[in-house]
């Protein structure tokens, strides 16, 4: 006997789930899976969300799990969509005995940064336009905490490729930043 | 094994080390170069900042 009151509750976090499915799936088709078979899992038990403090918690919680079998069931049955994009563009430029073109400017103190509610929306922006593939294994490993063999073997890449994703997307983040958080900067 | 870093070097192995344990060596040699240098101290710190932030991020959206 399903609480009407209770799927009321969860429909009310699509929205929520959605927002993270996408950044971390980066396809709407996968998201909107990944989210309904959540709710659907949360609709099914809801004795064991009992006595637990948030039901966006809870939800987030079975949303990683699905967002995890959505991984590894699409790597296996569209790997064309996996393939790496090429990515040679350099995100630091440096001169030719290796100094810094554009010296990194001083970002202050971080908590008053950390602060700012609309600091985590800037760093949000920037990893939703890190290219699919590498914002995906970012979030595998930023988000999900995956280790990165899990992350290779769900991916079907190698310990390079990984290293080589997470590298490039930090250092497009901290670009990213620099322009759309950072640029009132000291130089 | 190199004995000193360019900057660009030493991004490298900053970036890197956001992944996987630098060697003694990456660790010492880096440390000389960041004694010596004024602009890679700053990246440093973008990277902690950077660290400091996803770990808010991450928390955050199991609370939301």
């Amino acid at each position: 006997m399903i609480d009407a009151g209770f799927a009321e509750q969860l429909e009310s976090q699509r929205g929520n789930l959605l927002r993270f499915a996408r950044l971390q799936l980066r396809n709407e088709t996968w998201a909107e899976d990944a989210v309904s078979e959540t709710l659907l899992a949360a609709l099914e038990r809801p004795q064991s969300f009992a006595g637990r403090s948030q039901l966006s918690t809870w939800l987030v919680g079975i949303l990683k799990h699905k967002i995890v079998d959505q991984l590894r069931r699409r790597s296996r049955e569209e790997p064309l969509l996996w393939e790496l994009e090429p990515d040679r563009e350099e995100v630091i430029e440096f001169t030719a005995d290796g100094h810094f073109a554009h010296p990194p400017a001083d970002w202050g103190d971080p908590e008053a940064s950390l602060r700012e509610g609309q600091f985590l929306k800037v760093m949000e922006a920037c990893v939703s336009e890190l290219p699919a593939q590498m914002g995906r294994v970012f979030l595998m490993r930023e988000w999900l905490e995956l280790e990165s063999d899990e992350i290779c073997k769900e991916l079907a890449i190698t310990a390079t490729n990984l290293w080589v994703l997470l590298h490039r997307a930090r250092l497009r983040l901290r670009a990213c930043l620099e322009i759309k958080w950072f640029d009132h900067a000291v130089p | 094994m190199k004995l000193r870093y360019t900057c660009k070097e030493a991004v490298d192995v900053m970036v890197a080390g956001e992944d996987r344990v630098l060697t003694r060596g990456e660790r010492l040699v880096l440390w000389m170069h960041l004694c010596v240098c004024r602009a890679c101290p700053r990246f440093q710190r973008q990277l902690v900042l950077m660290r400091q932030a996803m770990r808010r991020w991450r928390e955050q959206a199991s609370e939301e």
